[in-house]
């Protein structure tokens, strides 16, 4: 019996997670070394991954400042009364509980160029819809609970002590936060980056419904492997999808390694 | 620096955790804010350090109104329950943080630093994290990181709550020493009479937000002004029915009066240890505990408990045994009064003269 369990185990592993990478890295390998780089340097390949990389940057970084800045004032803020931090604090984890598409219709319905503030934004001169600042807010609103989560347990649990101890040592905000709080939530950030990293590389269903998915203009690497894979390029979806598995798999030995750190501090 | 307290209040919601408290502090002065837990002394303190705004009050340092100034600049010294060491930081880094802040150059730093850690006993620790410190260590840390900036005023938040029992005692005596040496105004807080008892100058005793009492603690323990007072500092038994001891009679005259009696207010006997033996009553030996240095007794008189301690120097009772009991003074009570009242019989009705 419980032969048959490890056994089980070990087949769930192979079909789900052993068989599908063997499968995209034979695929991408399907017409030699010169089939993989050719697909890999078409010019909607190149751009999609450029696309792809320009969101994994600006949504880190956008991320990463507010989502420490949110998890502090959830945390430590006292003008904002209990009510309203336990409301803020439900609504964080709202992108969980809401398909990522859906979460790009909302942006495309109050944004979109039908809508007065999508119109308002039009007339300026910037698109935000089927353009970059709309894909970086659908990623942003997908990402947004990772480094929140992520970072309010550690506040929670180093307490405001030390921070009051710094206070009364005569450090202000911005001293206290960078001598005192940051190297306490450090790896938690860390951790937060590399979760927010991995999210936007594979983000999907947002990004297509915001984007539109236009070829050399809005499409990220995953937009561009579900259109390879609907014209029938398994040589070209394979290659692709390999080089997103590579990052995947290097974030996920950064993520080992940052929750190591993580507990020791 | 000479602290002045006027109308203190502090809320949180519903809760009135300080209420209209007053007090004056000299100078160099140690105080103990003595108190049952939740009783608002944590939140005093933290009121005179920045750390959280008085409802309602004034807050006045050397002549000046404190309440708007944040914190940083107090001039205060703050040791936190647990220390609050950083935890990230070494033993010289922790020290070094707040000379580090007003931007003091790297040899001034060094040399207040390293005094510091010689006058705390550390040395040799200094490149030592926060967890490889013992608590009595810690707490010296503690102390040095608060004093560097050279405050004026130090205040101690449970500062040898978190220390085993042994070394809490040797702790208290360096503090009190360092403090005095150093003639920095303090202002410790503690759950612990003993402590207070101890180490303070003068001890102010909190109870439910209100300011009980303040005065030396010789002061406090011999006229105490409240039943609380009187009740919380030193040991005691509560007595319904004082007027039938001998002695008190007179209790009668005030209907709804109660006694406290204080263990060390009552002799017990042969009859003819005393020098009046008329001003005794005579009881019987309940229970016998051995308290390791002495004998703690409880006795009864008709049906009055009370409890007293026996030195092991004298015979060894047994439960159940007649015995002659003198009560010297009872502390009475009642709803709106407090007094001190001697055993009337102590006064010899038929004094012979030699």
């Amino acid at each position: 019996m419980r032969r048959l369990l490890i056994g089980l185990t070990y087949l769930v592993f192979l079909v789900l997670l052993v068989a599908p990478l063997a499968k995209i890295f034979v695929g991408s390998w399907g017409d030699g070394w010169s089939g993989f780089t050719e697909s890999l340097t078409r010019e909607q390949s190149l751009h999609a991954l450029m696309m792809t990389g320009i969101l994994v940057v600006i949504v880190t970084v956008l991320n990463t400042v507010f989502g420490v800045m949110l998890a502090i004032y959830l945390v430590r803020a006292e003008w904002m009364s209990r009510r309203i931090k336990g409301l803020l604090n439900s609504i964080v984890d709202l992108p969980f509980a809401v398909s990522p598409v859906i979460g790009g219709l909302m942006i495309v319905l109050v944004l979109g160029p039908n809508s007065a503030i999508g119109a308002f934004f039009e007339d300026v001169g910037i698109k935000v819809v089927y353009a970059l600042p709309g894909m970086i807010l659908a990623t942003l609103f997908v990402t947004f609970p990772l480094m929140v989560r992520e970072v309010m347990p550690v506040l929670q649990e180093i307490g405001a002590q030390q921070e009051e101890a710094a206070s009364t040592l005569g450090a202000y905000s911005w001293y206290t936060f960078w001598k005192v709080t940051w190297p306490s939530i450090r790896w938690g950030v860390i951790y937060g980056v590399v979760l927010t990293v991995a999210r936007t590389l594979g983000e999907f269903g947002a990004v297509l419904v915001v984007s539109g998915n236009i070829m050399n203009k809005t499409q990220t690497a995953t937009t561009l492997v579900y259109q390879d894979v609907e014209n029938f390029n398994v040589t070209e979806a394979s290659s692709v999808a390999l080089v997103l598995a590579a990052f995947s798999v290097g974030l996920l030995l950064l993520m080992e390694w940052a929750k190591k750190r993580k507990e020791v501090h | 620096m000479h602290i002045e307290v006027r109308g203190l209040n502090k809320q949180f919601g519903d809760f009135h955790a300080v209420r209209d408290v007053d007090f004056d502090i000299a100078k160099g002065q140690l105080i103990g804010l003595l108190g049952p837990s939740g009783g608002g002394k944590t939140s005093i303190l933290r009121m005179l350090a920045g750390l959280e705004t008085p409802s309602s009050g004034d807050i006045v340092f050397h002549g000046k109104r404190v309440n708007d100034l944040p914190p940083q600049e107090r001039g205060i010294g703050f040791v936190f329950q647990n220390y609050a060491l950083f935890k990230h930081m070494t033993v010289y880094d922790n020290v070094a943080f707040g000379l580090k802040v007003k931007k003091e150059s790297k040899t001034v730093i060094r040399e207040r630093v390293m005094s510091l850690i010689e006058l705390t006993g550390l040395k040799g620790f200094e490149h030592r994290y926060p967890h490889q410190l013992s608590g009595g260590q810690r707490q010296r840390v503690a102390f040095a990181r608060a004093l560097a900036p050279q405050p004026q005023l130090l205040l101690l938040d449970e500062p040898f709550a978190a220390i085993d029992a042994k070394i809490r005692t040797e702790l208290r005596t360096w503090l009190k020493d360092m403090i005095e040496r150093l003639g920095i105004t303090s202002i410790f807080v503690t759950h612990d009479q003993d402590e207070a008892i101890e180490v303070a100058d003068e001890i102010m005793i909190i109870n439910k937000g209100r300011l009980e009492q303040k005065g030396t603690p010789w002061d406090i323990y011999k006229s105490p002004q409240t039943q609380f007072v009187a009740s919380f500092i030193g040991e005691s038994t509560i007595v319904e029915n004082v007027e039938q001891l001998k002695g008190f009679e007179e209790a009668a005259n005030w209907p709804g009066t109660k006694a406290l009696i204080r263990p060390e207010y009552i002799e017990i006997g042969r009859r003819s240890d005393f020098r009046i033996p008329s001003a005794t009553v005579d009881g019987i030996v309940r229970h016998l505990h051995f308290r390791g240095s002495e004998w703690m007794v409880e006795v009864e008189i008709g049906d009055i408990k009370l409890i007293t301690y026996r030195s092991l120097e004298k015979d060894v009772l047994t439960p159940g045994e007649p015995i002659s009991v003198l009560i010297h003074r009872a502390y009475l009570f009642n709803d709106n009064d407090t007094w001190i009242m001697e055993n009337k019989q102590k006064e010899d009705p038929m004094p012979i003269f030699i």
